[in-house]
């Protein structure tokens, strides 16, 4: 039997690519707003981009927010992607204070206007960036396994995260001279700053390998 | 690990100060109707295929996005167009961006369900500029992307364009783009409507007033084909990714058509005349990022 996944919609990001690349990879996924569909979910995918802020207030307002939480607790595959990793921390500075999910402790902030060099900054950051592990047993027991160091993702993002916990760090990368968490792990939760889905082969391969962990419980290469 | 801080590495000296991240490469696909076309100057347009097999074709060759562009726009096939963005995304695994007679926020809804990542406004965007601000409200900053179509005037300034370069507007480039910034835009695509389709070059001096303006991302557009130049507009222009459309489509025209069923698709008759298209240079997106890669520009490698 098939698994099934549920994609979050919120109203914000572009939920079909999530919702294709699933389906690539042979997941039975859906997209809803139900929090009935969510705890009966065998895997849920958080995404989003725009305003963290907003993003939490759309939850709050879907009556998503203990849904998802109880969901966590069961220890089934979480994945949050791109602002849906960012919403797993405890607070964003972004436009103001803001309170997270607080599944993975830690702050998510603005990348600075000027590097070392006092040379403005670009952002959002839209690029593929590299990855690199920060710990190879966090690495090897993830759905990153078999993607190798350097491997190129797609960003697009202005803020990103610092874990409280070095524990937490799945990826960094570096932009501007300022190096970020591009994947934070934790429990059963995984998430993503760059958008798998947009990585082209390199990010289907996440998409697989997280698959194959919903469906046997451990990561291992194909 | 250390999270945040700025790292004081030493920046290799070069002249490459322009140069912030991995510079990427755009096939830009003008669609009419259910075809591929390409024109110069925004104008006479000449069908080149199926934008489905170029687009599939781009995206198995490395390219870092893709720019697709409703030419006709607004008025009529609006549906044919969704079809093929639906289409494209289920084969295509990077971000698609989507232009051409967007008007309201539900138009702009519509083409990201469809599965676009990222849609272009233009004449929109100036017509009613709050559109910008509730467009990166309602879909996230980096989901919009303003188009500058600009046209240089008889006195060095330039301003921008509306109606793929048909309907002046007066307004001069640079404030409008400090404008758009200001407003929420996550990234300006800005076409040299002058150079647009005729191989001449990358304007440089347009694009580097554009990235100089504003901190979001830039995107140069119009007249690639020359490699110094190509280089030029990152260095010394300051783009930040790079749309490609004629160099790309007269060089993989051949290889696409020729592995597809219906023959009559394409301009065929235009290709086995075998004449040229003009000056243009053809290339291929991995001859340009060797080009980048051989001047230390960085970028995703094939």
């Amino acid at each position: 039997m098939s698994s099934k996944v549920v994609i979050v919609d919120y109203g914000l990001g572009n939920i079909f690519s999530i919702n294709q690349a699933c389906k690539h990879v042979g997941l039975d996924s859906t997209i809803t707003s139900d929090p009935k569909h969510i705890l009966n979910a065998d895997a849920l995918i958080l995404p989003g981009v725009g305003a963290f802020g907003d993003a939490m207030n759309s939850l709050r307002e879907n009556n998503l927010i203990e849904p998802i939480l109880d969901f966590v607790k069961t220890g089934k595959p979480f994945l949050g992607i791109c602002l849906g990793m960012q919403l797993l921390f405890t607070e964003s500075e972004e436009f103001g204070e803001h309170k997270g999910l607080n599944l993975v402790p830690g702050k998510i902030v603005r990348f600075p206007e000027f590097n070392s060099n006092s040379k403005v900054v670009r952002v959002p950051q839209i690029q593929w960036n590299q990855i690199y592990k920060n710990d190879p047993l966090v690495w090897n027991s993830s759905p990153l396994i078999d993607i190798e160091e350097g491997t190129y993702m797609h960003f697009v993002h202005s803020y990103y995260a610092i874990p409280q916990s070095n524990d937490n760090i799945l990826s960094y990368s570096e932009y501007e001279g300022v190096r970020y968490a591009s994947a934070v792990a934790k429990d059963n939760i995984v998430g993503v700053q760059f958008h798998p889905e947009k990585s082209a082969d390199q990010g289907l391969k996440i998409y697989r390998n997280w698959s194959n962990y919903i469906k046997n419980k451990v990561y291992r290469l194909c | 690990m250390e999270l945040g801080r700025i790292l004081n590495r030493k920046q290799p000296r070069t002249n490459q100060k322009s140069i912030v991240g991995n510079v990427r490469i755009i096939p830009r696909l003008d669609i009419k109707g259910p075809n591929l076309v390409k024109g110069i100057h925004l104008e006479g347009l000449r069908v080149l295929g199926k934008p489905e097999y170029f687009a599939k074709y781009y995206y198995e060759n490395g390219a870092d996005e893709l720019i697709f562009q409703d030419v006709v726009a607004s008025l009529y096939e609006r549906n044919s167009l969704h079809e093929i963005i639906s289409r494209t995304a289920r084969e295509i695994y990077i971000p698609l961006t989507v232009g051409g007679g967007l008007r309201t926020l539900d138009d702009i809804k519509e083409v990201l369900r469809a599965g676009a990542d990222k849609v272009s406004l233009n004449t929109a965007a100036i017509k009613n500029p709050q559109i910008i601000k509730d467009a990166s409200r309602k879909f996230g900053s980096s989901t919009i992307v303003i188009a500058i179509e600009a046209i240089k005037q008889p006195d060095g300034e330039y301003f921008a364009f509306i109606d793929n370069g048909r309907e002046e507007t007066g307004i001069e480039v640079v404030k409008w783009a400090e404008q758009v910034e200001e407003f929420g835009a996550g990234e300006i695509l800005i076409t040299s409507v002058d150079r647009e389709g005729t191989g001449e070059g990358f304007d440089i001096e347009l694009i580097k007033k554009i990235s100089s303006a504003v901190k979001i991302p830039v995107i140069a557009h119009g007249g690639a084909a020359d490699p110094c130049n190509i280089k030029k507009a990152i260095i010394e222009g300051g783009a930040d990714a790079l749309a490609i459309a004629s160099i790309f489509h007269y060089a993989s025209m051949t290889k696409i058509l020729s592995g597809s069923k219906s023959k009559e698709e394409g301009n065929m008759s235009f290709l086995q005349s075998g004449r040229k298209f003009g000056i243009i240079e053809h290339s291929d997106i991995k001859k340009v990022k060797t080009l980048l890669k051989e001047n230390s520009i960085p970028c995703r490698p094939i």
